[in-house]
């Protein structure tokens, strides 16, 4: 067994021991293991997920050694499902791996409670009637669900569950949590202890550009009755007014705070995202509530009374040219008021546990400071349930789809996956999936298209001939690297997407869409 | 039905649908049918480079593809961090070369697709080697190595005396590259869309940090590991070089390194940031690989059969937050010197090859110090292995015209390295050699020129 620390070490990099720890907790059930099934496992299984359960009923024929790694020639005539479990197992010995050889569909249809034991289901190659009451199956059951396609050259990924929150969503561009323009008492104290004008040349060029800025942007408040730069005049005229406190040509301290400027110009208080999740109903709290829910009443609490109309500081500074004391001192400062706010929050949580009558340390303070730490960043995901989706999408925004050209193949797939679907259901078969009915086909399809956007409320629009006859083409078709492509994305959730993805394997201008 | 069911039972069932039938949305040149299918399996020949956690991936997608010979060249051996995304390998696998164990796995579950592992640096194969391969996948992390094989590619590409890229000389390349939760997958077709060289602004220089930085004011724990590793392994281990895979070299540099930052009071130091900073280690998860490696194959089977309209031409891929993929379609720099029609150099012709090495290291926009030069796939010159260097050192005394056959004007290739100091790194070059006062040129040959 390897040292799993060495063995995750290039993940443990981006999501850190508790995503780690999550991980490793969650039980995963995949529907059908085709390549698009099985490359997703592939990728959760090499992470260290928890438990895999395969369901597939289907037994290996010769063409799934075309596009299926996890099958071999030894295979042929066996269990697709043993095969395909049997392969992952040997990826990494530390997942549970099973399989059980079932249609998914007779699964959906005779054993509905079987879905609640997941943390996860993953849904793939199922068509709209099946998908549509697995989606029910699993609402009620408050598991999450991924749908996922692979046909042709396009495909889908959809996910499905009514609420998902994320603390850490690790956004890639995200303003640091300086409050240059709303230092707390003890770095306004600090700030004016130090002097910018000091005859030191040396100590001029370390000064860092937060005691800079804290100290201009009070400066320029005072000569605006208390306002921030927010014209493009007044920003430059700011910037100006640090250019001018410089004493020599090389001095990266200024440099840096000119270009941290925009720091400044950042409002005051709370984001709208945040606001809307604290004006959400959920954060009303009571007995059942979530233990999110439960964090985001107490924060609700600070931000309104100790903060002061701020989150919890989150207490790192990025690096910037300072000399080493007075760099370590800030670090400081900023770290022990994070420390502080954490300790209220915690304070806040643990009231409202038992005013709800829940033990109050039901919530661990690790999970708080996490929580904390990242309050600024919160995201909540709803899903609609895919039924909704289908029959009543939102129409200005298909509209929209439709008519834009940067969405027209894509959109044009989403209407044509579904098409292929009615298709099936009507001649039981897919479109093109055999030679020789092409042309009737074709234009069965279309017909199908037109009646499926005239279902929606889309009237006139149409879908180019090309894309119609490109669908017959695939005939079902299920190509390895596609399914590679749709596995990985399924894999990936940091933040859940919201809406469909649509792969476009064509010209790759995949799109997601909000339906 | 007769003919639906055979196909039920082939093995490429579901590629024939892409590959036996027309359609609206291909390539120029699609010519959909069974001999389309069997050219790609028997003639076509793709080389991928790097067996790493792309690598992995683009041999399983193109053997999954159609392609039955495949070669794949890299120079590392298996480490137990690759196992979390580089799924062809087992921890029995760890020390061995990665081309040879990841060829023999893909071997073993899709029968009848040939890999050839080449075990080595990529400098070290002649440029004939590249030559030999339809298409050049790359599924790299350094920067260096991405720029050698683009160089080489675009080094086959010739130009007509019109200027215009010869297209039956040209190496397409798909480039496939990934770091944590964002990567790109690219087509590269040498004289048409840009080469890696026309858009390097793409890949900024690693930001280093200030040796007075480490020194005189250091801040974080990366300054504290940086110090110890640049500055204080020097300072004691004289003349003994630091070797990032020996873990007691690791394990000095952090001791150093949390010496350092406790006399600071800077906090953070870890070994596992120890290696990081000093292994530059760029976080790495499978769900990316899968996506970049899976696009780069079937752009590699669009090109190779037209089944499909390809990707125009940069594809970016971040999954950070939610989903976005992203097309860009960057322009050719038409002054690039490593995809353009090459620099003209006119000599007379009593230059001798020697004479011509010496200009090609002064060459203002060349500055290529030890210089191999090769025409038309025959060494003219070469620095190493001695044995070759012994072959060829007679050369250098003889007129590079007579070297060249006589032809009043041809295409060399030169190897070496270029830039200064740290920033040294191996580069090729194609130049445009012209031999004045010979028949055959004319002032209108030379006006596009330099
Ligand atoms: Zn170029």
């Amino acid at each position: 067994m390897a040292e799993p620390k060495t063995k995750y070490d290039r993940q443990l990099r981006i999501w850190g021991e508790q995503g780690q720890t999550a991980l490793e907790k969650a039980s995963i059930c995949l529907l059908n293991c085709g390549p698009t099934g099985s490359e997703t496992l592939k990728n959760l299984v090499l992470g260290g997920i928890g438990s895999i359960t395969v369901v597939d009923g289907s037994k290996v024929e010769n063409g799934d050694l075309g596009n299926n790694f996890m099958v071999s020639e030894s295979s042929l005539g066996q269990p697709k499902a043993k095969c395909v479990c049997a392969f992952l197992q040997e990826l990494n010995d530390a997942v549970k791996a099973k399989f059980i050889e079932e249609h998914p569909v007779t699964l959906i249809e005779t054993n509905p409670s079987f879905f609640s034991q997941f943390t996860l289901v993953v849904a793939t190659q199922l068509v709209e009637d099946s998908m549509v009451k697995l989606d029910r199956i699993c609402r009620d059951a408050n598991v999450m669900l991924i749908f996922a396609r692979s046909y042709g050259l396009s495909g889908f990924v959809r996910i499905s569950v009514k609420e998902h929150a994320v603390i850490e969503s690790k956004p890639d561009h995200f303003l640091d949590d300086l409050r240059l323009n709303n230092p707390w008492p003890e770095l306004k104290e600090f700030t004016e202890n130090i002097d910018l004008d000091t005859s030191d040349p040396v100590a001029h060029k370390h000064t860092p550009y937060i005691l800079i800025l804290v100290k201009m942007a009070k400066e320029w408040a005072k000569g605006h009755s208390g306002r921030l730069p927010s014209t493009r005049e007044e920003k430059r005229e700011f910037k100006e007014l640090i250019k001018s406190k410089m004493i020599a040509l090389d001095e990266d301290n200024y440099k840096e705070a000119i270009e941290a400027s925009f720091k400044v110009f950042a409002s005051r208080g709370i984001s709208s995202n945040l606001t809307r999740i604290l004006d959400d109903t959920c954060s009303e709290v009571e007995s059942s509530s979530s233990d999110f829910w439960v964090m985001v009443a107490a924060l609700k609490e600070f931000i309104a009374n100790e903060g002061g109309g701020e989150a919890p500081l989150e207490g790192s500074i990025p690096d910037m040219t300072s000399s080493t004391e007075l760099y370590v001192n800030l670090q400081k400062l900023y770290q022990a008021k994070a420390e502080a706010d954490i300790l209220v929050v915690e304070q806040r949580v643990r009231d409202i546990l038992k005013k709800i009558g829940r033990d109050p340390y039901s919530i661990s303070k690790a999970v708080i400071k996490s929580f904390c730490k990242n309050a600024r960043k919160l995201t909540v995901c709803r899903y609609k349930l895919i039924e909704e989706e289908f029959n009543s999408p939102i129409l200005p925004e298909m509209q929209k789809y439709l008519t834009d050209e940067e969405y027209s193949v894509a959109v044009g797939f989403y209407i044509l996956l579904r098409a292929v679907d009615r298709f099936s259901a009507n001649y039981n078969t897919f479109p093109g999936q055999f030679d020789g009915a092409m042309d009737e086909d074709i234009s069965r399809l279309k017909t199908t298209a037109v009646s499926l956007l005239s279902d929606l409320g889309c009237n006139g629009s149409t879908l180019t001939e090309d894309l119609i006859n490109e669908m017959c083409r695939y005939g079902a078709a299920e190509l390895h690297a596609v399914a590679a492509y749709i596995g990985g994305l399924i894999t990936r959730q940091f933040v859940p997407m919201r809406g469909t993805f649509i792969f476009n394997g064509i010209d790759h201008k995949s799109q997601l869409l909000s339906l | 039905m007769a003919d639906a069911t055979t196909q039920q039972s082939s093995r490429s069932r579901d590629l024939d649908k892409l590959l036996l039938r027309p359609g609206h949305l291909v390539g120029p040149a699609f010519e959909p049918g069974t001999e389309l299918r069997d050219d790609l399996q028997k003639y076509v020949r793709i080389l991928v480079v790097g067996a790493g956690g792309l690598g992995c991936e683009l041999l399983k997608d193109l053997a999954l593809s159609g392609f039955k010979n495949l070669e794949v060249i890299d120079m590392d051996r298996i480490e137990v961090s690759n196992l979390n995304r580089q799924f062809l390998f087992r921890l029995e696998d760890v020390g061995k070369p990665k081309a040879e164990v990841a060829a023999k796995r893909v071997m073993e579950r899709v029968s009848g697709v040939n890999i050839v592992p080449h075990f080595c640096r990529i400098e070290d194969k002649e440029l004939e080697f590249y030559s030999e391969f339809s298409i050049i996948v790359l599924g790299l992390d350094s920067i260096e190595a991405r720029s050698y094989i683009n160089a080489v590619a675009c080094g086959f590409l010739e130009y007509d005396s019109n200027d215009n890229p010869q297209e039956q000389t040209m190496k397409p390349m798909v480039d496939g590259g990934t770091e944590g939760f964002k990567g790109h997958a690219r087509v590269i077709l040498p004289g048409m869309t840009p080469c890696f060289e026309c858009t390097i602004w793409l890949f900024p220089p690693q930001v280093k940090f200030p040796l007075c930085t480490l020194a005189e004011t250091p801040r974080t724990a990366a300054h504290c590991i940086e110090y110890a590793h640049l500055i204080k392994w020097d300072e004691v281990h004289s003349g003994k070089s630091f070797d990032p895979d020996n873990p007691e070299h690791m394990q000095w540099v952090y001791l150093e390194a949390a010496k350092r930052a406790e006399l600071f009071g800077i906090p953070g130091v870890t070994y596992s940031l120890t290696q990081g900073v000093v292994k530059n280690i760029i976080p790495a998860i499978a769900s990316t690989n899968a996506i970049i490696s899976a696009a780069c194959a079937l752009e590699t089977l669009k090109i190779a059969s037209g089944c499909s309209k390809t990707l125009s031409n940069y594809l970016t891929y971040n999954g950070v937050e939610g989903l976005h993929t992203k097309v860009t379609e960057f322009v050719k720099d038409k002054d690039c010197l490593v995809c353009g029609p090459g620099i003209l150099i006119e000599l007379d012709t009593s230059v001798t090859l020697k004479m011509f090495i010496d200009l090609v290291e002064d060459h203002p926009k060349l500055l290529v110090s030890g210089a191999s030069v090769t025409h038309r796939g025959k060494n003219l010159y070469m620095q190493a292995p001695p044995v070759l260097e012994e072959m060829t050192r007679s050369n250098l005394s003889l007129p590079l015209f007579e070297l060249m056959d006589k032809f009043p004007k041809g295409v060399v290739h030169v190897t070496g390295t270029a830039g200064k100091g740290d920033n040294r790194q191996s580069c090729l070059r194609k130049l445009r050699v012209a031999f004045k006062g010979v028949d055959g040129i004319t002032d209108t040959d030379m006006a596009g020129g330099a």
